[in-house]
């Protein structure tokens, strides 16, 4: 699968926010056990999948991030007794937000990787990245907050239209 | 940090096969912040860890970004060298590029593309590191051990036997648990009381052991080193100051026919009593629901003929605090009761075994006090329905055990070996006697354990039968079991004069309580859960508690000892040092932007948010806010998640160093 995508012409970024005790430790595993996936994925360490805000999910896609991997323990693994099962609820609403303001779920994945599955991290992790790849770079965020910074001004009708119903 | 020094690891070739490091470092060197980078062979080594010691002096450096092997492997290593040139060990972050890259990339080019950018992560997070200082918390050397069996007493006498205060709580008159009730131990034969015994006396005049017997945990606050525990002591009707344990009101007392819950009720004894005549302490109890005085107001025998006037009625139940520093929880297990349950217990009796209503079918417990010198029957294995010797005495291995159809699909561990020592004990005590064994497999793992099993059949010749019973019923004076051997595959039929069965072992009844109490997490059985199976078996993952013995699992004696004197040294461990140091990484609260929701408070695990008055000089109430109590805190940082007006931080993994990192992606 390595060889495979030399060829390609987009190279999608992914950003992975994985918690410290699970997922951090079965990518260490795929790293000992020499696995081959590829490199297009960043990690972000943290403690637990709990700390994660997902504002830092619509961050990374401002910034450069193509697809965004979230993963944790299993469920009733956590190392926090139960952190990865708020971040299980809070992620369960915040994909319908995504989906609401039109981002693609296809590029955003929740995961299960415990310390012992660096082949399901390998597994993942390359399944998001060809996924990824097919759909081509995320632009949306990116261009609204290029418009953002560099046009000095945000014009949209809808803006417009509440200006004027101000003045 | 400003002047961040960046040293990339070759890690022999491991790195440098595949990644080209000096191009790592010579991008490292124009991040922002970077005042230095280089690139050695070894980092970890003696060498490695001098130029990294010398480069930080030399530069000045105030954060330094390793970028080697994962965090988990030296993390620890360059921290402590960081620190020895008096930087902050937290300024110190490793990237890593061997794990997560060299090793999983074979490309030269992507991989060094992707080493770049994984060291302009870190570099970017380490600009943003503040410096933390370890947190340390004062312990409080003093023990509480909650349960008073064998493994109880050897933790607390462990404990104490380093110079520790214990408390030890039973919630029986007396200690001494199952095992007192036994009657010879496998795979010696040792006599159980003569080897228990010395122990609960030793712990009785134990100078740093206090026993609070007949007393229950009420309630548990505080955390590691720092617990407040409040233990209720049932009034047990006599002042135990004055008691001289003489024994008059017990041979006094006119109301003998209860039934002793000690010899499983086929025994009588008094309504003022010790449970068995080695008690410790050796000053009885009333049972208020049985006597006469508390039932009707008329007697007060005891009261009359007691010498040193220990009696007292009026006695209420005492609640004492205890300041505790470390918890060893040893509650124990109960036996599997083949009748009926009630309606919302998963497990629901065994019909075919009649419900427990023929007499002769007792449980491995009653054939021990049956056996027992000290039991009802003075040793002599006699009956309960009429008193006679059996001749023909079937056991059944694996009655609610390893039956998931009953609701318990784990192996009971014990069975296997005290069904082989009762068919011994029996052959010794009946000469002519034929013990038949009921089994589906013999589990006989252990020192001499095989050897003693094989004894029971080749020397002591029981007869064992691989095959499960079907049915048990009463037929005159016999009782017939209907089962299979499936080793020929024939239908056994044997009249049997004496049924014993082996139940399945299970977590003490209450054992969920006293969990919820000390906010340990249990399993779907109630068996108090280990942090890790392998590598933290006596541990919970609350930290500051510890297991031992039979509630956190089936266990025999020898097992039980070795983890309750395992659970004792992680006390002594803990009380090694005055102060406990503990990683920074806690949630601090911003308390000028909390708008006291507490949803944090909701979210923690650990119970660590705490709600705090704010007061002015005058005492008025201006507000309340949380506050996060960093002994308790575990650091998962769901808290600062949840937190809506982002006023509650975790150290070390704050929004600006991950917002900074994301930034660089």
């Amino acid at each position: 699968m390595h060889a495979a995508h030399k060829n390609h012409d987009f190279e999608p970024k992914i950003a992975a926010f994985v918690c410290t005790w699970c997922t951090y430790a079965g990518a260490d595993l795929a790293g000992t056990s020499r696995m081959q996936y590829p490199p297009n994925v960043r990690v972000l360490k943290f403690p637990c999948t709990g700390r994660i805000d997902p504002v830092f999910i619509l961050r990374a896609f401002q910034k450069g991030a193509d697809g965004v991997l979230v993963s944790g323990c299993h469920p009733g693994d956590c190392h926090y007794m139960a952190g990865n099962f708020h971040a299980r609820r809070r992620f369960a609403a915040f994909r319908q937000l995504l989906d609401f303001v039109g981002v693609d779920l296809n590029r955003l994945q929740f995961s299960w990787v415990s310390a012992a599955e660096g082949g399901k991290w390998v597994e993942v992790v390359t399944g998001l990245t060809e996924r990824v790849r097919s759909m081509g770079p995320m632009r949306e965020f990116k261009e609204l907050e290029l418009e953002e910074q560099w046009s000095g001004k945000v014009d949209t009708p809808e803006l417009q239209e509440a200006y004027e119903a101000i003045s | 940090m400003s002047r961040i020094g960046v040293f990339v690891c070759h890690c022999g070739e491991n790195i440098s096969r595949t990644v080209d490091v000096e191009r790592v470092a010579q991008a490292a060197a124009r991040l922002p912040g970077v005042a230095y980078a280089t690139d050695y062979k070894y980092m970890c080594s003696d060498p490695g860890q001098s130029l990294l010691k010398k480069a930080i002096a030399e530069h000045n450096l105030d954060g330094v970004v390793v970028a080697a092997c994962s965090p988990r492997m030296h993390e620890k290593t360059f921290r402590k060298a960081a620190e020895a040139t008096g930087l902050n060990p937290f300024v110190c972050e490793m990237a890593n590029i061997r794990e997560h890259c060299s090793w999983v990339h074979e490309d030269r080019e992507e991989a060094t593309a992707k080493a770049i950018d994984i060291v302009k992560l870190m570099a970017a997070r380490v600009r943003r590191n503040r410096r933390l200082a370890a947190i340390t918390v004062p312990v409080t050397k003093r023990a509480l051990v909650i349960g008073g069996g064998i493994a109880g007493i050897q933790a607390a006498l462990d404990i104490a036997d380093a110079g520790h205060e214990v408390v030890l709580v039973e919630r029986e008159p007396s200690i001494g648990g199952h095992m007192a009730q036994l009657s010879e131990t496998f795979p010696t034969l040792d006599c159980s009381q003569c080897i228990m015994t010395p122990k609960m006396v030793d712990v009785a005049n134990h100078p740093k052991i206090t026993l609070h017997t007949y007393s229950e945990i009420e309630e548990v606050g505080g955390y590691i080193g720092n617990f407040q525990v409040t233990v209720r002591k049932k009034a047990r009707s006599v002042d135990m100051a004055k008691c001289t344990g003489c024994g008059v009101c017990m041979a006094k007392c006119p109301q003998k026919k209860i039934p002793n819950a000690f010899d499983k009720d086929m025994g009588t004894r008094p309504a003022i009593y010790v449970p068995f005549p080695q008690a410790v302490p050796n000053t009885p109890v009333i049972d208020r629901e049985n006597c006469t005085y508390f039932k009707s107001g008329k007697c007060g025998v005891c009261a009359k003929v007691c010498g040193p006037c220990a009696v007292d009625y009026t006695q209420q139940d005492e609640l004492v605090t205890e300041q505790i520093g470390a918890i060893v929880v040893a509650t124990g297990f109960d036996l599997y009761s083949i009748e009926p349950k009630p309606a919302d217990s998963p497990i629901q009796g065994y019909g075919e075994f009649g419900y427990g209503t023929i007499p002769d079918v007792i449980d491995g417990m009653t054939f021990e006090r049956l056996a027992s010198a000290s039991g009802p029957t003075g040793g002599k294995i006699l009956r309960p329905s009429d008193g006679k010797e059996p001749k023909e005495v079937v056991f059944i291995q694996c009655v609610g055990s390893r039956a998931r159809e009953k609701g318990i699909s784990y192996c009971s561990k014990i069975c296997c070996m005290y069904t082989a020592k009762h068919t011994m004990l029996y052959k010794h005590k009946v000469h002519d006697g034929q013990a038949y064994v009921f089994f589906m497999d013999a589990r006989t793992p252990g020192k001499n354990y095989d050897e003693f099993w094989r004894r029971a059949i080749e020397e002591e010749e029981a007869v064992y039968i691989r095959g499960m019973v079907s049915r048990l019923y009463q037929k005159g004076d016999k009782v017939v079991v209907m089962g299979s051997d499936i080793s020929v595959g024939i239908q056994v039929e044997i009249e049997a004069d004496l049924v014993v069965l082996a139940t399945a072992v299970q977590a003490r009844k209450g054992a969920d309580t006293l969990a919820q109490k000390l906010g340990i997490s249990y399993d779907k059985y109630n068996f108090y859960s280990e942090a890790h199976a392998k590598l933290k078996p006596v541990e919970c993952a609350t930290a500051g508690i510890y297991l031992a013995g039979a509630c956190q699992g089936p266990k025999d004696i020898p097992d039980t000892v070795s983890q309750a004197s395992a659970a004792a040294a992680k006390v002594m461990t803990l009380f090694a040092k005055d102060q406990l140091e503990r990683e920074p990484i806690v949630a601090r609260v911003n308390e000028r932007f909390c708008a006291a929701c507490f949803a944090c408070k909701k979210v923690c695990p650990y119970g660590a948010v705490e709600e705090k008055e704010i007061r002015d000089r005058q005492g008025n109430l201006i507000r309340v806010v949380a506050s996060v109590n960093p002994g308790v805190c575990g650091g998962c940082g769901t808290c600062q998640a949840t937190c809506p007006s982002k006023s509650v931080e975790l150290d070390g993994y704050t929004d600006e160093q991950v917002m900074a990192m994301i930034e660089a992606l």
